[in-house]
């Protein structure tokens, strides 16, 4: 079948989508979006989280079909206007937070989605955030650092247009 | 395989008429990891997520009527005044991204032992129906025939739940649930536990420790005789401690569960009637405060 939708703003097409098909797989193999990971395929790890009409979900739970006409936002999206890395994006790399990567896609989308909702959020928030975003490397204290960073520039920049 | 999406309900009845065994998909946290791990090939996928009064609910004051597809996440932010046991099982479910898609319906489609939402939903009492409808009209299903083996429930083969229908909460409500940690983990074991002291009844659910979510009926009747023979509902007086103890022995009685990777059945036993002590407790105090409060 054919799927069409919105992708990061623009929109796309994927042809031959077979029916059982995940979001996630027409991302990487079909629309040439392969920033967001495959790293357990049921749920567990986030690494495949993306925004599905806003909302951040884990885009291997996600059946191709569904997203017919609806808008994704990946962490190739998450860049500024001028394609430079966004703010949480720097945030990760000047924290420290990025080992082998492969956590880090569905690491920042879910972390831009908790400082879109609060852009100061405790620790206790920040874990609650990010438990169902596993990662194999890092042991999450820079994780932590990180979305703390983020935070920080994100209220100073606020501050600052204020 | 076909991918059917029908963008209203009628229509939605209509295919599922057609094609019996075409399988719902509303938040897809379920199916498509069987999908991905190809345990199961339907004929066909019926997308429920057009469908947008699904993910409606409505209060008229007395009874909550949720759409099957409103997910945990809302359920926890919107209704945890009027559904405070649900929403705080909804709290247990999965992670962020999980709650954000998963929903009743789809726990409820599922029929797991292991479901959260069941727990919740028994203890909120006998008048909790399931609304499931088919091109033939509409069945109100009480939620206590509801499961009928593991992983099976009371829908036909053309059914779609549209809602659950589940009165307002007038008592305290309770939820506790067993596992490994604190995000992301399929219960060992769990209990949800309310108070309704409109009507003076209890309710029990178990979750993870039967082939299906049961309640305990004798620890509700021995509760619900001990609370009205005493007058406690009007005093809210101390339950005392051999009331509580009593009480979690008949839910553990009323188990009966299996060894599995998760837990053996002897740990099941124990930890359900501590759980059902600590709701009781929980539940209790805060009625007698409100009932103090009140005076
Ligand atoms: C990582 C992970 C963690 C999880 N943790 C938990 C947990 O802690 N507790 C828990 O209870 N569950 C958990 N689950 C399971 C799942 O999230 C829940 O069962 C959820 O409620 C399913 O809802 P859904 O909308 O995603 O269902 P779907 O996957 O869309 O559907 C589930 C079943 O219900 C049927 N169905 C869906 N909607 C309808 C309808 N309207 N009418 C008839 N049938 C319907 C489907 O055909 C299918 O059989 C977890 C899942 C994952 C992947
Ligand atoms: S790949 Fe989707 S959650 Fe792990
Ligand atoms: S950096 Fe390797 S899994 Fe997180």
């Amino acid at each position: 079948m054919r799927v069409t939708f919105t992708a990061n703003g623009k929109p796309v097409e994927a042809d031959d989508v077979w029916e059982g098909e995940s979001l996630l797989y027409v991302l990487r193999e079909r629309v040439g979006l392969p920033g967001s990971k495959n790293a357990c395929e049921q749920g567990e790890c986030g690494s495949c989280t993306v925004y599905l009409d806003g909302v951040p979900v884990c885009s291997c739970l996600v059946a191709a079909g569904q997203v017919q006409d609806r808008e994704v936002r990946t962490v190739e999206g998450l860049t500024d206007e001028n394609g430079e890395l966004g703010l949480v994006q720097q945030a990760f790399i000047d924290a420290g937070a990025v080992q082998c990567g492969f956590c880090t896609p569905g690491l920042l989308v879910q972390t831009d989605a908790l400082l879109e909702s609060d852009a100061q959020p405790s620790d206790n928030d920040i874990r609650e955030a990010l438990s169902g975003n596993l990662c194999r490397c890092t042991g999450y204290e820079k994780i932590m650092d990180a979305v703390r960073l983020a935070s920080a520039r994100k209220c100073a920049g606020k501050a600052e247009s204020e | 395989m076909e991918f059917l999406r029908p963008a209203t309900w009628d229509e939605a009845l209509a295919a599922k008429a057609e094609y019996p065994t075409a399988l719902p998909i509303s938040g897809g946290t379920d199916v498509m990891v069987e999908m991905n791990f190809d345990v199961h090939r339907p004929s066909a996928i019926l997308d429920l997520n057009r469908i947008t009064e699904l993910t409606e609910w409505t209060n008229d004051g007395s009874v909550v009527r949720l759409g099957a597809s409103v997910p945990y996440a809302r359920i926890i932010d919107e209704l945890s005044g009027p559904l405070p046991g649900l929403a705080l099982a909804a709290h247990t479910v999965g992670s962020p991204q999980i709650r954000n898609r998963g929903g009743v319906g789809g726990n409820l489609g599922g029929a797991s032992p292991a479901g959260d939402a069941h727990p919740a939903l028994l203890a909120a009492g006998r008048d909790v129906f399931v609304e499931a409808a088919s091109v033939r009209g509409t069945r109100m299903i009480p939620i206590d025939e509801f499961y009928v083996g593991v992983k099976r429930n009371s829908l036909a083969a053309d059914e779609l739940i549209r809602a659950v229908h589940i009165p307002v909460a007038d008592g305290p409500q309770q939820f506790s649930k067993i596992g490994t940690r604190n995000a992301m983990v399929i219960a060992v074991c769990a209990f949800g536990f309310a108070l309704h002291p409109k009507n003076g009844t209890v309710g029990t659910g178990i979750g993870s420790a039967a082939p299906t979510p049961r309640r305990a009926v004798e620890a509700e009747e021995y509760l619900q005789g001990v609370l009205a023979e005493r007058g406690l509902w009007e005093s809210g007086d101390l339950l005392g401690a051999e009331v509580i103890q009593k009480f979690g022995e008949l839910v553990k009685a009323a188990a009966s569960p299996i060894d599995d990777v998760r837990g053996t059945a002897d740990y099941r036993r124990h930890s359900l009637a501590v759980m059902a002590r600590r709701t009781l407790t929980w539940c209790w105090n805060d009625y007698s405060k409100q009932i103090r409060s009140a005076a």
